[in-house]
């Protein structure tokens, strides 16, 4: 197979299957200034955020914001600037206090908490990386790494040893004696990482960790980071306002508006069914061929040839519905890959005789698993005459991608239907004419 | 004209003079420990100034200057102008001025740091205490004498007292304003990594606001040098005392030679507290 597939192999990994909830947040409200609570009172609770603040001077920076996120799962939290991001994930600790509401951690109510509970819980199940990166500029490399552990009272020894090794995780090895303030953006937010990564904390908190970075370190940064929660699996709240960011990396994603959740869905179906015009606005330059995938657009083979039922059979088939070449699967329906006419009649014409349609007359196709995104698609589109099998792991045809599908499902959602309509009947006539060209295959 | 109506009348001055005669009678004792506590620590460093001698001193100077501001020409300049102040003839009384400054700034900051702190996690102890320093700063120098005088008499113990009152705003101020613009997201790293608000003080907050309290500390300094030649009206002895003779005295060379050892000093004092607080700067960026 290529290398496409065992690239695959890996992101399969990824437990988005997992069903155990760590955190929790139900009916989370926060109003800022003075006397919030009453805003929760339904003179104001309806009324809108601008209204809210003309009327008694509070700003609202969440409104009832009710979210699951699951454990090992990459959790996105997007929207425009003020749209209570920060405020929400800052709430996760308590950074800041919802004005009502309850947030559960691993079942805990943090909510309800002693100050001294609330601290311990911070020390124990929380990373937390800043935008601008938040070291402590007289602090050394190795003395930031180390601080969430200084924090926790753990002797020195043992603090630097894991500061060191966590430092060693994020490419920083050699660094430990230098200052933040000597080290470039991209090397500082390491060591931002590296200081979260130190507790060996169940969940990390990213708010906007790579915004300050230029476009190529950010990549870099985004790849690295993807890496990272492969081996780790932590659960991971990870706020951004670029959407690129959030498709790539998010397993899920929640947009906010005004303090709201407008919807929540993973990358594929935010892109694909965005809930209203405020989150189509955001994926707007979208490439869906970076978040659709292989599986969500492919269609049953129309014609298979069966290996068992012998070149004759299969030749008569190709001929009576007029293709020129077809898939060949197996009894448990594994690829083994195409045959044409040109190749039976080859076949028939020597003088062996086949009960089964034999591996001579097959040639090699490359086939894809489901959850490839169309993005990779494309390399093997351009040189290869057919579509595209797709096979589960245990390479059984589950169906077949074509560069009409690839290409319709990826031009952008027309902005005005009726002439997107016409167009698309053009388009669809102009398709079924390449497609005939083709030689109808499959 | 018309004059203000003699039938309205606030007895402020009578009631400040009630206040006070009231404290000295009641609270004598708490004035009797405070002044012994402060005489001893400005006797602890008079001593420590008289006892080290000036071919100590000059070179010691010389080299903090070359050190610590960081050129050498300015370590020969502090040695010329100790040099010239030993050759006015007012060694001592530079000495003891010195004394008097730095055990001022010693209080000064003992109260000072702890209020700023205050002042910088408290919000409502901000809006305190702010129109108080606003006060406090703009009122003339003088006026603290007075209470100063009638708690302790004259003598030293009042003039640094007075000193003390007058020289806190600064370091009040810069250690409030240098803590509450440490860099946020640094303060939030540190809580988020569950540290006791102690925890945020001393390895964030503090370390960070240095650079600030240290300029807080460098204009403390000086109002406490420039309030010492003023104690000396209330009997502290000193340069402060020289000027005033020569001024009584109409004897302009003399005076001059005093003003010119206090300008010495404080130039000496300016450039080497400046220079804690750049050298913080540096080390931060
Ligand atoms: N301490 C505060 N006092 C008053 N209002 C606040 C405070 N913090 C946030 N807000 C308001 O709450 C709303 C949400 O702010 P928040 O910082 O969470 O937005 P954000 O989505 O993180 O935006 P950005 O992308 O700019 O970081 C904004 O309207 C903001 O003005
Ligand atoms: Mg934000």
């Amino acid at each position: 197979m290529t290398e496409v597939m065992e690239k695959d192999g890996l992101e399969t990994a990824r437990p988005d299957t997992e069903a155990v909830s760590q955190i929790v947040i139900e009916n989370v409200w926060k109003v800022f200034g003075r006397d919030p609570k009453r805003v929760l009172g339904k003179n104001y609770r309806n009324l809108s955020k601008d209204e809210v603040q003309e009327k008694t001077g509070c700003i609202i920076g969440m409104r009832n914001i009710n979210l699951e996120i699951k454990k090992g799962e990459f959790y996105i939290l997007m929207g425009l600037s003020g749209s209570g991001k920060s405020t929400l994930i800052r709430n996760l600790i308590r950074l800041v206090n919802p004005t009502s509401g309850t947030i559960k951690v691993n079942g805990k109510n943090l909510t309800t908490m002693s100050h001294e509970q609330l601290l311990d819980f911070r020390r124990n199940n929380f990373g937390m990386v800043f935008q601008h990166y938040g070291l402590l500029p007289h602090l050394t490399v190795l003395d930031n790494a180390a601080y969430g552990l200084k924090v926790k009272g753990i002797p020195k020894g043992e603090r630097y040893a894991k500061a060191m090794t966590t430092l060693e995780t994020v490419g920083l090895k050699g660094w430990e004696d230098y200052y933040p303030g000597s080290l470039s953006g991209g090397m500082q937010q390491r060591v931002g990482l590296a200081r979260a990564l130190a507790n060996d904390p169940e969940i990390l908190l990213m708010d906007e960790p790579f915004s300050g970075l230029d476009p190529l370190i950010r990549r870099q940064m985004q790849d690295e980071l993807v890496e990272l929660q492969d081996k780790l699996q932590k659960t991971i709240v990870f706020v951004t306002h670029d959407l690129h960011e959030a498709l790539k990396l998010g397993d899920r994603i929640a947009i906010l508006r005004n303090g709201e959740v407008v919807q929540i869905g993973t990358p594929e179906e935010i892109v694909t069914q965005p809930a209203d015009d405020y989150v189509q606005e955001f994926v707007r330059d979208a490439s869906p061929a970076k978040v659709l995938t292989a599986g969500s657009i492919m269609e049953p083979a129309k014609e298979l040839l069966y290996a068992w039922e012998g070149p004759k059979t299969a030749l008569t088939l190709l001929n009576s519905k007029k293709r020129r070449a077809a898939f060949v699967v197996n009894k448990a329906h594994e690829l083994l890959g195409v045959t044409g006419i040109k190749d039976l009649e080859k076949l028939l014409a020597s003088e062996v005789k086949h009960r089964t349609i034999p591996a001579s007359a097959i040639r090699k196709v490359t086939s894809v698993l489901p959850d490839t995104i169309l993005e990779d698609l494309f390399p093997i589109v351009s040189q290869n005459q057919y579509p595209i099998p797709v096979v589960d792991e245990k390479n059984r045809l589950q169906g077949v991608v074509t560069t009409d599908q690839i290409f319709e499902s990826i031009s952008p959602p027309e902005e005005d239907e009726a002439a997107a309509e016409a167009e698309t009947e053009t388009e669809t006539k102009a398709k079924a004419k390449a497609k005939s060209d083709e030689g109808g295959l499959v | 004209m018309i004059n203000f109506p003699d039938l309205v009348t606030i007895p402020l001055a009578a009631w400040i003079d009630a206040a006070m005669s009231w404290l000295l009678r009641n609270m004598d004792g708490f004035f009797e420990v405070i002044g012994f506590i402060i005489l001893q620590v400005v006797l602890g460093f008079e001593g420590l100034f008289l006892f080290v001698p000036w071919f100590i001193w000059i070179p010691l100077i010389g080299l903090a200057g070359w050190k610590l501001v960081g050129r050498w020409r300015t370590g020969l300049m502090f040695m010329i102008m100790l040099f010239l102040i030993g050759a006015f003839g007012y060694w001592e009384m530079a000495m003891l001025t010195l004394s008097l400054v730095i055990a001022s700034v010693f209080f000064s900051l003992l109260i000072g740091i702890p209020f700023g702190i205050l002042m910088a996690r408290n919000d409502r102890a901000e809006s305190i205490l702010k129109p108080i320093l606003d006060g406090m700063q703009t009122m003339p120098s003088f006026v603290y004498l007075i209470p100063a005088l009638m708690f302790f008499g004259m003598g030293k113990v009042p003039a640094m007292f007075a000193t003390i009152i007058y020289a806190v705003p600064p370091v009040i101020r810069l250690t409030n304003v240098g803590i509450r613009t440490v860099d946020v997201e640094a303060v939030e790293a540190s809580k988020a990594f569950g540290a006791t608000s102690r925890q945020v003080l001393f390895d964030v907050q503090l370390p960070l606001a240095k650079p600030s309290i240290m300029v807080g500390i460098n204009q403390t300094t000086m109002m406490a040098l420039a309030m010492v030649v003023i104690g000396s009206m209330i009997g502290a002895r000193g340069l402060g005392m020289e000027v005033l003779l020569a001024i009584n005295r109409i004897e302009v060379g003399r005076g001059f030679e005093a003003g010119m050892t206090i300008v010495f000093l404080a130039i000496i004092i300016d450039r080497i507290t400046y220079s804690f607080s750049e050298r913080n700067k540096k080390d931060l960026r």
